[in-house]
């Protein structure tokens, strides 16, 4: 078993954060916001062709997986860089859609998930209640008991995060029976990259933050040098280091029965530890990181809202000790 | 580097096996007493004889060559037995590895056996009362004597070294030099004329550390570990193995999450979700500590100052995880017992090994690379 990432697994995340330093995705984020979804849908195109999408879609539809160690390394990169849209959402559809009992004919979706022709939004109330972005989306489920069910947006609602854009949904048009099993495989892959997303902006507030206490100087030095500050982000790394092994653990337990309780395991300390780390780096940047207009102010709110996004900490919590005790 | 967790499950049997077969069924006096000391280095005799003291040291020295792998399903195992604590622990995690890296081969054949079967039992004589955290700023003195070395000065929170046969520790031998420069690594019998020592009484009164007196304590040459004047360097081999794995494995807290749990399972009150959550923090810290130690066994990499990270966070999780046991017995908390007695030693982990404080700064400086401060 793979305890660190091999080669390939790194040089595809190098890969990744290339691309995705060269499309300037806080640009891409604040236009999504701003309902210009254009440069977010050609990164999304390009994401797709450097495979992100694939990656969740069963080999016999056209992708590659579902691949949940490299799952987590993408979206790792999706969250460093604070990119926009429902990955997460279409990720944790492919999965329901592939594990869908006998030929249903959404599965007709997946070719078109892998490529990146269609994105996808997902509500699984009571954990997800709201569908991401589901203005931009080709298809829009929710799950009801058994039943897998077109969703029909309702209005607009307005997140902490300004490039999540939240639909409340009712339940539409049946589109497969006994769909529960398959939508707690899909909740369950939609939790861990989630997990993988937080550590990574986790990871990119640090990196911020770090840079910034080296270069601000006030009392005639840099205010790194001060033990509080210092001290602050030794605590962000340790919360980070060990949240980031839960993640890989449970990309590692896919498949066996330990999966739903390692990948709540793995959402709590990312979501503790990224938001940890976000409220730190907001306190070691002073007023500038309570801007709107400063760029890691955006993962500053993203951590919040992802820290209670696909299961609270409290929900989860709850599943690990009900597998446990 | 792949792990093959499959490959180390025949040790894994065999060890369960032979630990279902020896663990006292009643657990040993505390080893921070005189009677408990003893008592465990009986039982290091017993795991040395089945050549499971040290397992992962070479053959040669009474171990068997295990990989780091078998070493952590060992201890896995060996903390999920219940089994007694390590009276050796600071020769085996503190010393040995100074030994490995700046022995002679006359001092690893010498020092090594008796210190695997427990004969020896080794105490760190570091501290100082003018020196813990700032430790170069140590004063006791190792001054030239015909064929090896006079030491002066005190040493003290030394552990265990009450019971313990020897010490090990820098001393200044020359007053001259700049404080990290001028420090020689010695080894010395803690029964030694001109030795005095005076046991302390933790803070729930046994004797668990000793005040090191040495009036001109005489030292061979063969003792001295590295070359003189090198004495800080070779310390500061050993505080990459303190903070690291080796001092406090994952098996430890995974045995002391999954007790947690049981005692949640046999007394909990379900409605107090508050309490559990702090159950399910605890056991998911203890399985982040257990797959991060599979990471750092896997790296082609030194760990470095990484290690330190590693020391905040077990030190953390082992009071949050002790604690927690106490909330839910209430007012049976309080009553001396094993949580209590694990408790009370959580308490100690963020000071010694090196303060959180301070290896906070080392994870500033020397892991995030942010400017050296005024320390
Ligand atoms: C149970 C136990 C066992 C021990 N066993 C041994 C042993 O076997 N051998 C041995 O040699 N020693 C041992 N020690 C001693 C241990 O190494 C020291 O206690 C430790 O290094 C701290 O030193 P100090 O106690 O003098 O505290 P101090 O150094 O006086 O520190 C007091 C407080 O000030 C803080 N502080 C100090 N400097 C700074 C700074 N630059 N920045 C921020 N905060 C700072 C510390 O973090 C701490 O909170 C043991 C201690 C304990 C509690």
């Amino acid at each position: 078993m793979r305890f660190v990432l091999d080669a390939e697994q790194r040089l595809f995340g190098e890969t990744l954060d290339k691309l995705l330093t060269e499309a300037a995705p806080f640009g891409v984020a604040r236009d999504w916001a701003a309902g210009r979804h254009e440069p977010g849908l050609a990164l999304w195109r390009s994401l797709a062709g450097a495979g992100v999408l694939a990656l969740a879609v069963p080999e016999s539809a056209g992708g590659a997986g579902p691949l949940p160690v490299e799952l987590v390394t993408a979206f790792h990169e999706l969250g460093r860089h604070g990119v926009p849209g429902p990955y997460a959402e279409t990720v944790a559809t492919a999965v329901l859609l592939g594990r869908l009992p006998g030929g249903s004919p959404a599965s007709a979706w997946l070719p078109a998930i892998a490529d990146g022709t269609a994105v996808v939004s997902l509500a699984l109330p009571p954990a997800v209640p709201y569908a991401l972005d589901a203005d931009v989306a080709g298809l829009v489920l929710t799950v009801d008991g058994q039943e897998l069910r077109a969703a029909v947006p309702g209005e607009a609602r307005t997140s902490l995060d300004p490039a999540r854009r939240l639909f409340a949904v009712t339940p539409g048009e049946v589109i497969a029976e006994e769909a529960a099993a398959a939508a707690a495989e899909g909740y369950d892959m939609g939790a861990l990259v989630c997990a993988a997303q937080l550590v990574g902006l986790g990871r990119r507030l640090l990196e911020v933050s770090v840079d910034h206490v080296r270069t601000r100087r006030q009392f005639g030095r840099p205010i790194g040098e001060f033990q509080a500050v210092r001290h602050h982000l030794a605590n962000a790394l340790v919360g980070l280091e060990y949240a980031r092994p839960l993640v890989h653990g449970a990309a590692l337990s896919y498949g066996t029965p330990d999966f739903a309780r390692d990948v709540s395991a793995a959402k709590v300390s990312a979501a503790e530890a990224a938001y940890a780390a976000a409220r730190i780096a907001l306190q070691v940047h002073g007023a500038i990181g309570y801007t709107d207009e400063y760029d890691p102010s955006l993962l500053i709110r993203k951590a919040r809202a992802l820290h209670s996004a696909w299961g609270s900490p409290a929900a989860h919590r709850a599943r690990v000790m009900s597998a446990l005790a | 580097m792949d792990l093959d967790l499959s490959a180390a499950e025949s040790f894994r049997a065999e060890v369960r096996h032979w630990l279902r077969a020896h663990v006292p069924a009643t657990p040993l006096p505390s080893l921070e007493t005189g009677e408990g000391f003893a008592a465990h280095r009986a039982w290091e005799r017993e795991l040395h004889a089945a050549r499971l003291s040290v397992v992962s040291w070479p053959e040669e020295y009474g171990g068997r060559n295990a990989t780091p792998l078998e070493w952590l399903v060992f201890e896995e195992e060996y903390y999920a037995a219940g089994a007694p604590g390590r009276v050796g622990q600071n020769g085996v995690n503190l010393l040995a590895p100074t030994l490995f890296r700046y022995g002679t081969p006359e001092q690893l054949a010498r020092v090594l056996p008796p210190m695997a079967s427990g004969e020896v039992i080794w105490a760190q004589a570091w501290s100082e009362p003018g020196a813990g955290s700032d430790l170069a700023s140590l004063r006791a003195t190792a001054t030239r004597a015909d064929g090896g070395w006079l030491l002066n000065g005190q040493k003290t929170w030394s552990s265990r070294a009450a019971f313990a046969d020897r010490g090990f520790g820098p001393f200044r031998s020359d007053p001259e030099a700049e404080r990290h420069r001028g420090l020689t690594y010695l080894m010395f019998p803690l029964d030694a004329p001109g030795v005095t020592r005076r046991p302390i009484g933790r803070i729930d009164g046994k004797p668990a550390f000793a005040e090191l007196f040495f009036d001109d304590v005489f030292v061979p040459d063969r003792d001295v570990i590295g070359d003189p004047g090198e004495g800080w360097r070779v310390a500061m081999s050993t505080t990459g193995n303190e903070r690291g794995l080796t001092l406090r494995s994952p098996g430890r807290f995974l045995a002391a999450a999954d007790r947690l749990v049981e005692l949640w399972r046999e007394r909990g009150d379900a409605s107090d979700t508050a309490l559990r959550d702090r159950v399910a923090d605890a056991w998911i810290r203890a399985r982040a500590y257990r797959l991060k130690g599979f990471e750092t066994i896997s790296r082609t990499d030194d760990i470095g100052a990484e290690s330190s990270v590693n020391k905040v966070f077990w030190s953390e999780l082992d009071v949050a995880l002790h604690e927690t046991a106490l909330d839910l017995l209430g007012p049976d908390g309080e009553l001396a017992g094993e949580w209590l007695e694990g408790y009370v030693f959580s308490l100690a982990g963020p000071i010694y090994a090196g303060t959180n404080e301070i290896q906070r700064d080392v994870i500033a400086e020397r892991v995030l690379g942010l400017p050296r401060a005024g320390r």
